[in-house]
């Protein structure tokens, strides 16, 4: 699979304009469905990667994604492509706030979004699970992730720190 | 102002670096920064920024640009932004570098399979804690439940969910909801 340098770009662009609530569902879309650069496979265990260094795990994946397709400058061109338009939307809200914040109708759209985004974002770790087929360990494992921060509200690194040894270990004593 | 923007940037270079798990991970860090250490906000108006960085696009690090905005105008945004990027994303470059100079050793491919459930759990957690935080109401829960079934059972583009969902919520509004 090649990518070119204008691709990545539009395509990472296209990820942090879309990406309301939360990147990662249009990461997978965008990246795994819409343009085929990674396989299912592929891109989860970038984006396992992504997960356990510091930052958000979605700016991680795509440095790592720029850098496979196009060396150096496509990592410089993922990260830049992913933040410019947020950046710029930002400050135009940034700007209008005053303006728009009190509208009635900017808050009902508001979280109407924002509930539909929450359901994409679970949508999107379910549609990931159930393509990659996992066995009952990895299930389990990724039950317990679930369980411990999304409601029992452990602090996330804690929870990557216990479960990521565990989960690798796993891995390595059936492959023995 | 060069004082500010000096602050802004040894701060989020240091948190950026404490972000396991995401940008969420530091926020009770940057607040207490923000407000209590360096005064650069009440804690009001956090909690305001924090909120308009949630309507915007994009990864969560952004409400880093926003702190960034109201201490030191356009320059401390982009000294914010950069500061809170750069340290990680050169670590995830090192990293990438790592990986493509390993080639295809049974390790990686280890490590990479162990990590792959963790990171989809994470994923799920952060969708059910933005359910939470969301908190709204019964319109609310079915609008994220149709979003799921959207996803879980369709290839469609993701716009249609987030434009059907706005429709929906303005419509029930309309008719008192």
């Amino acid at each position: 699979m090649e990518v070119s340098r204008t691709e990545l770009f539009l395509g990472f662009a296209k990820i942090g304009l879309l990406g309301f609530g939360g990147i990662a569902p249009w990461a997978r879309h965008v990246i795994v469905q819409e343009r085929r650069w990674l396989t299912e496979r592929e891109y989860a265990s970038i984006l396992g990667i992504g997960q356990v260094l510091p930052g958000p795990n979605t700016v991680n994946s795509s440095i790592i994604i720029g850098d496979r397709f196009q060396g150096t400058t496509g990592a410089a061109i993922a990260l830049v492509g992913l933040l410019c338009m947020p950046v710029t939307v930002l400050i135009g809200i940034a700007l209008l706030y005053d303006r728009i914040a009190n509208l009635p109708l900017v808050g009902v759209a508001i979280a109407a979004g924002a509930a539909a985004a929450a359901g994409l974002v679970i949508g999107t770790a379910l549609k990931m699970a159930i393509k990659l087929k996992p066995d009952l360990l990895s299930i389990a494992v990724g039950l317990a992730a679930f369980v411990s921060v999304g409601l029992l509200h452990l602090p996330m690194a804690l929870a990557i720190a216990v479960l990521a040894p565990v989960s690798i270990g796993i891995v390595w004593w059936r492959q023995r | 102002m060069n004082e500010l923007l000096q602050q802004l940037g040894t701060v989020f270079a240091w948190l950026s670096l404490l972000q396991f798990g995401g940008t969420n991970a530091v926020v009770p860090e940057m607040h207490r920064q923000a407000v209590d250490v360096l005064h650069w906000m009440d804690t009001r108006t956090f909690a305001n920024l924090f909120a308009l960085a949630q309507l915007a696009p994009g990864p969560n690090v952004m409400i880093v640009s926003l702190v960034g905005w109201q201490v030191a105008g356009l320059r401390g945004l982009v000294v914010a932004t950069l500061a809170m990027t750069i340290p990680p994303s050169l670590l995830a470059f090192a990293v990438s570098r790592l990986m493509l100079r390993a080639g295809p050793s049974r390790w990686l491919v280890i490590v990479k399979d162990g990590l792959v459930p963790v990171a989809i759990g994470m994923i799920l957690a952060s969708g059910a804690v933005m359910v939470q935080a969301a908190d709204s109401g019964p319109l609310g829960l079915a609008i994220s439940v149709g979003a799921v079934l959207f996803i879980v059972f369709t290839d469609f583009n993701l716009l249609w969910a987030l434009c059907s969902a706005i429709a929906i919520g303005l419509l029930a509004h309309s008719f008192g909801y």
